[in-house]
């Protein structure tokens, strides 16, 4: 999936990857994709969480090996 | 849609307890939500420029497990619990305790408190120290942070009594 920035939130624990994800987002233009790595577990349901509340989209969500790859595309 | 608000009391001044108001707050906020911490008592020492009174008891604490952050696996699975009466007697106990917490939240890829604290104020979380308490405890506000506002009841509950969630911790 293409993508317009990455950010690495591996090894960062809760509330840290969301944190970040949200100031990425801030330097990305409304329809640019963010791609998210990150190995907290507990990303997966907040990541989903987070696109509900805030309205970004999130376009998909995989796990490989203990990471987990999101695309979130901003509003 | 309206911004959501987010009220929270905090009200504990130890490490462990300084987590809960600054990851829901910093969370909060990157939720669009308007947020607000109202401190009070020993939540006092969250805002202190100097958060050395930071620390953790496991003193009267049975639910805090007390494992090492280092060493082999097998080893760091011990829990190292002691009966109140020797970790009351033993000097510098509580001190030990909060290094090897600061470890394990290290370990874990958990942020500290500056750091979290730091994320809510670029967020524009707004911080209120009560300022009843302030004086109670001999405080100046030269101690604080920069970017504290000072109140009373009367100013949480203007923020709160229109809020979305409000918690006391």
């Amino acid at each position: 999936m293409n993508f317009d920035k990455e950010l690495d939130a591996k090894g960062l624990n809760c509330p840290l990857p969301i944190l970040r994800c949200k100031k990425s987002l801030a330097e990305l233009n409304a329809g640019q994709v963010l791609k998210i790595v990150a190995t907290d577990p507990g990303a997966v349901k907040d990541f989903q969480a987070f696109a509900k509340q805030t309205g970004n989209e999130l376009l998909s969500s995989a796990e490989a090996g203990g990471v987990f790859t999101f695309f979130m595309q901003k509003k | 849609m309206e911004q959501k608000k987010l009220a929270i009391i905090a009200t504990k001044g130890t490490l462990d307890w300084a987590y809960p108001p600054f990851i829901l707050a910093s969370t909060a906020a990157a939720l669009d939500y308007q947020v607000e911490i109202f401190f009070t008592f020993y939540g006092l020492q969250l805002v202190r420029k100097d958060l050395a009174a930071l620390k953790v008891s496991p003193l009267g604490n049975p639910g805090m497990p007390m494992k090492m952050p280092f060493g082999p696996k097998w080893f760091r699975g011990i829990n190292w619990n002691m009966p109140n009466a020797i970790q009351s007697l033993v000097p510098g106990y509580e001190s030990v305790a909060t290094s090897l917490m600061k470890q394990t939240i290290k370990n874990n890829g958990v942020a500290t408190i500056p750091d979290l604290r730091e994320m809510c104020q670029e967020a524009d979380v707004k911080f209120v120290a009560c300022q009843m308490t302030v004086e109670l405890f001999g405080f100046e506000h030269s101690d604080f942070i920069d970017g504290l506002e000072y109140g009373g009841a009367a100013t949480f509950f203007e923020f709160a009594g229109e809020s979305d969630i409000c918690l006391y911790i």
